[in-house]
């Protein structure tokens, strides 16, 4: 048996179908993948995201301890308390540890990383941490439990009650804030406006229930990976690795190069790949004939004997046909061809980001 | 709790065979092997005057999270395919054993059928699988 979040039971008793998830036993639906991906496009679904590592960073050196750890720079945040950041945590050869958010607390920081990855995350910045002043205090207490849809503002209005409704109005997109021992963030991980909640273990249930109660529909594993495919949002392990540069994950917007004297760790290694002309890119690819793309399928770019790879591929539920992520020769123009059971399937080749706000992009 | 039809022959790769009335012989796939799948999205059938050899793979069936092989549980001449799955390929997971079937193939040798499995011995090989 796997490690259980506090929203186990409830779980069971929606029906939730129980997989093992990087160690966690975790819902991958509740009958239909589908139809919880379609709710979360037009209303609002919930998922619980509390197998995700949160991490507290605090004390005198964390500023400077999080501007060497992560590619991405934590002075974005000054002064603004609440703010978050997305960024990958790097190795020195320019390979992503684990890709994060950071959210500015007051004072100190939180980190929340990839659960697959946690071991190796908190050894990595536990032994990048001894030469700061900085303690790292995991918080496992608290669940999470991700919001998500055009609805599900509202919706967590509506249970939370009028206390809490000029503090979540007031919430800017990638802002959060923190009251009592709840953490209120404006983020997600579907393309769809929401919330990403953390709060104590014991209050989760009743939350969930309450939630589900005024029609947020409970969502799996299942759904979350369509919905952030069609978003075109990198998933750990697929999109990037501890051998991939963020170079060539469609990351290099996360990467802070000034001010130019920040080390952060996976700088110099960056500045070469740079230097000497990175190779591959993240780009988005579009069947729109019968049949679906999968992670590991070639993709053969006109004009390169090196191949592609597809890296998350799916039907997508939104826009009815199949879309997938690749890493491919830079060389790429706005059609390829994917290698599908021995047959070159043609594809059309768009950045990777196919839905947004229940609208597509393709 | 998944339904295994008694009437019906069935195949460890989870396709069910049932003979018609008119010597032929329907394929599609269990409920088990929709549920395992989930919801299914595309369907590949094989054409119809392909001659099929038991054990063959006959299409592909795919769902939003993975796609899987579809084997001939009989020898024979495909003589339909079930073309509504072109556009309803949901079908297989609403009704796997009626709406939802595959093709039809006029079998060369019906004893073949002898040798899948019957009910009972699927429902013990997909309850320890």
């Amino acid at each position: 048996m796997g490690n259980k979040t506090a929203l186990y039971d409830a779980h069971v008793a929606m029906g939730g179908k129980m997989v093992d998830f990087g160690g966690w036993d975790m819902p991958l639906h509740y009958g239909s993948q589908l139809e919880e991906h379609h709710k979360v496009r037009q209303g609002a679904g919930m998922f619980d995201v509390s197998h995700m590592t949160v991490v507290d960073v605090d004390g005198e050196g964390a500023r400077d301890f999080l501007r060497t750890l992560l590619a991405n720079d934590v002075a974005k945040l000054d002064g603004n308390p609440g703010k978050a950041l997305y960024t990958g945590m790097l190795n020195e050869k320019g390979g992503v540890v684990d890709d994060l958010i950071v959210y500015l607390r007051d004072p100190g920081y939180r980190v929340v990383v990839n659960c697959a990855t946690r071991e190796k995350d908190l050894a990595w910045m536990n032994q990048q941490a001894a030469a700061f002043d900085v303690t790292l205090t995991e918080r496992p207490h608290l669940a999470m439990i991700a919001i998500q849809g055009p609805e599900a503002i509202d919706k967590v209005k509506e249970v939370m009650g009028i206390d809490w409704t000029a503090a979540i109005d007031g919430l800017k997109v990638f802002n959060s804030f923190a009251r009592d021992d709840w953490f209120i963030a404006r983020t997600g991980y579907t393309g769809e406006d929401g919330l990403e909640i953390m709060l104590n273990n014991d209050d989760a249930p009743g939350f969930w229930h309450a939630l589900a109660d005024a029609g947020v529909a409970p969502c799996g594993l299942g759904a979350r990976d369509t919905l952030r495919l069609e978003a075109g949002m990198n998933l750990y392990g697929h999109e990037m690795d501890d051998d991939t540069s963020p170079l060539q994950a469609n990351m290099a917007w996360t990467i802070a190069w000034e001010p130019q004297d920040r080390k952060f760790i996976g700088r110099e290694a960056l500045e070469q790949e740079k230097a000497a002309g990175v190779e591959n890119k993240l780009v988005g690819l579009v069947l729109e004939e019968r049949g679906v793309l999968r992670a590991g399928q070639e993709v053969v770019v006109d004009g390169e004997d090196r191949r592609g790879i597809i890296t998350s591929g799916t039907f997508s539920p939104t826009l009815g046909f199949s879309i997938a992520m690749a890493r491919v020769p830079v060389s790429v123009g706005d059609a390829a061809q994917v290698e599908i059971r021995k047959k070159l399937i043609p594809v059309r080749v768009v950045k990777p980001s196919f839905v947004r706000n229940g609208k597509s992009l393709v | 709790m998944s339904e295994i039809r008694s009437e019906l022959k069935y195949a460890s790769s989870h396709e069910w065979a049932r003979l018609e009335e008119d010597g032929t012989v329907t394929v599609g796939i269990s409920d088990h092997a929709q549920e395992a799948l989930g919801d299914v999205v595309y369907v590949e059938t094989p054409e119809v005057g392909q001659t099929l050899t038991a054990g063959e793979e006959a299409g592909v069936v795919e769902s939003v999270k993975a796609a899987s092989d579809i084997y001939a549980p009989i020898s024979g001449e495909v003589v339909a395919i079930n073309e509504a799955l072109e556009d309803e390929p949901e079908t297989v997971n609403s009704s796997p054993y009626d709406d939802g079937w595959f093709f039809k193939v006029k079998p060369s040798d019906e004893s073949e059928l002898d040798k899948l499995l019957d009910a009972e011995a699927y429902k013990a090989e997909s309850d320890e699988g």
